[in-house]
C-alpha cells in the first residue's frame, strides 16, 4: 500500500512514526510523510521536517518527506488525491487536562473531507 | 486556552446543597472525598457509552480508574450528586497549568433531564469561587445541544468555535 502520513508541529511525531513504520515494514508499504506547521502560529515546519528525517534515520526506514505549506488539512487532502495514495494516516490528537481527546484542526478537516480512507492513530 | 469573558459571572452557591429534582427525588450535592472513589468507579462502569464525550469517561474499568486518578485529588475541586444512596452525578475541575481550570460534568442516564446537572454545575462553580478560582473553561461537541444550553444557562460564553467542538469559558472573579 501507498501510505501518506501527515505530521504537524503539535503532534507526537515520534510515536506516530514508530507506529506507521512498524506496520509499513511488516506489510511492505510505501511511506510518504507530509510535514506541516501546527495550529499555533510560529510553529516551524523546518523543525518538524528535521525531527521527522532524524527519526526516520534512527529507525533506518526509507520514506519520502514532503513539506506542506498553507492550510495543512486541505493541502494534505490535495496531496493525497494528487499522489497515488491508498490511505492517509494522521495522529490521533492530544489530550486536554481533563483527558478529552483534542484533534488538531488539520485532523478534523481530513476526517471530514478526505476521499481516501483515513487512519486515525491511537 | 486563553480567552474568557471580560465580566465576572455572579455568585454561585457553595456545597453542600439539598434539593428535590423534577422526578421528586431528594438529591444532595456535596464536595467529594476519598470515600467516594469506589462509588465513582461504579457510576462510570454503568455509564452509557452513548453519553461519552470526547473520549471520556473511558469504558473499561482499569481505564476508568486510571482516568479518575488523574482528574480527582487535592488539586481538583470535585462535587458529587447523591440520590437514592448512590453517586449519580460528578462534576470536577482540573488545573490546566495556565492558572485556569477545565470543567467536566457527568450525570448517570436515569438521572438526566431532571435538573441535577444545573445544580451540580452551580455548586461546583460555588466551590471554585470559595477556593479563589477565577477562570473555568470547557469544550463540548457542537451537536450536543442539551449540554451547550446547560453551560449557557449558568453563564458560560462561547469563546471559540472553529472545529467540531465549542470552547466555552466563564470568569468567576475579577
Amino acid at each position: 500500500m501507498n501510505l501518506l502520513l501527515g505530521i504537524g508541529a503539535s503532534d507526537d511525531a515520534g510515536a506516530a512514526l514508530e507506529a506507521v513504520v512498524g506496520r509499513a515494514r511488516e506489510a511492505g508499504d510505501d511511506l510518504t510523510v507530509a510535514v506541516y506547521a501546527g495550529d499555533d502560529e510560529g510553529d516551524d515546519v523546518a523543525a518538524v521536517e528535521r525531527r521527522v528525517r532524524d527519526h526516520l534515520a534512527e529507525l533506518g526506514f526509507e520514506a519520502r518527506v514532503e513539506r506542506v505549506e498553507g492550510d495543512p488539512g486541505s493541502q494534505l487532502i490535495e496531496l493525497a488525491d494528487a499522489g497515488d495514495y491508498d490511505r492517509l494516516v494522521i495522529p490521533g490528537g492530544t489530550r486536554s487536562p481533563m483527558g478529552k481527546v483534542r484533534l488538531s484542526d488539520a485532523a478534523e478537516f481530513v476526517l471530514l473531507n478526505a476521499r481516501s480512507s483515513v487512519t486515525l492513530l491511537r | 486556552m486563553t480567552q474568557f469573558p471580560d465580566d465576572p459571572a455572579g455568585e454561585f452557591p457553595p456545597p453542600p446543597r439539598e434539593f428535590t429534582d423534577r422526578e421528586d427525588r431528594l438529591v444532595t450535592v456535596r464536595t467529594a472525598d476519598e470515600d467516594d472513589y469506589e462509588a465513582l468507579v461504579g457510576m462510570y462502569v454503568e455509564f452509557d457509552p452513548e453519553d461519552r464525550a470526547q473520549g471520556i469517561p473511558p469504558s473499561r474499568e482499569d481505564a476508568i480508574r486510571e482516568w479518575l486518578d488523574a482528574v480527582t485529588g487535592p488539586d481538583c475541586p470535585t462535587v458529587v450528586a447523591v440520590a437514592d444512596g448512590d453517586v449519580v452525578g460528578h462534576a470536577m475541575l482540573v488545573p490546566d497549568g495556565d492558572g485556569a481550570y477545565e470543567l467536566a460534568i457527568f450525570v448517570l442516564q436515569p438521572y438526566q433531564s431532571a435538573g441535577i446537572g444545573t445544580e451540580l454545575l452551580q455548586t461546583l462553580l460555588g466551590l471554585a469561587q470559595e477556593e479563589g478560582i477565577d477562570r473555568v473553561w470547557l469544550t463540548v461537541e457542537r451537536w450536543n445541544d442539551p449540554a451547550v444550553r446547560l453551560y449557557h444557562s449558568v453563564g458560560f460564553e462561547t469563546t471559540e468555535e472553529s472545529g467540531l467542538e465549542l470552547e466555552m469559558g466563564i470568569r468567576l472573579a475579577e
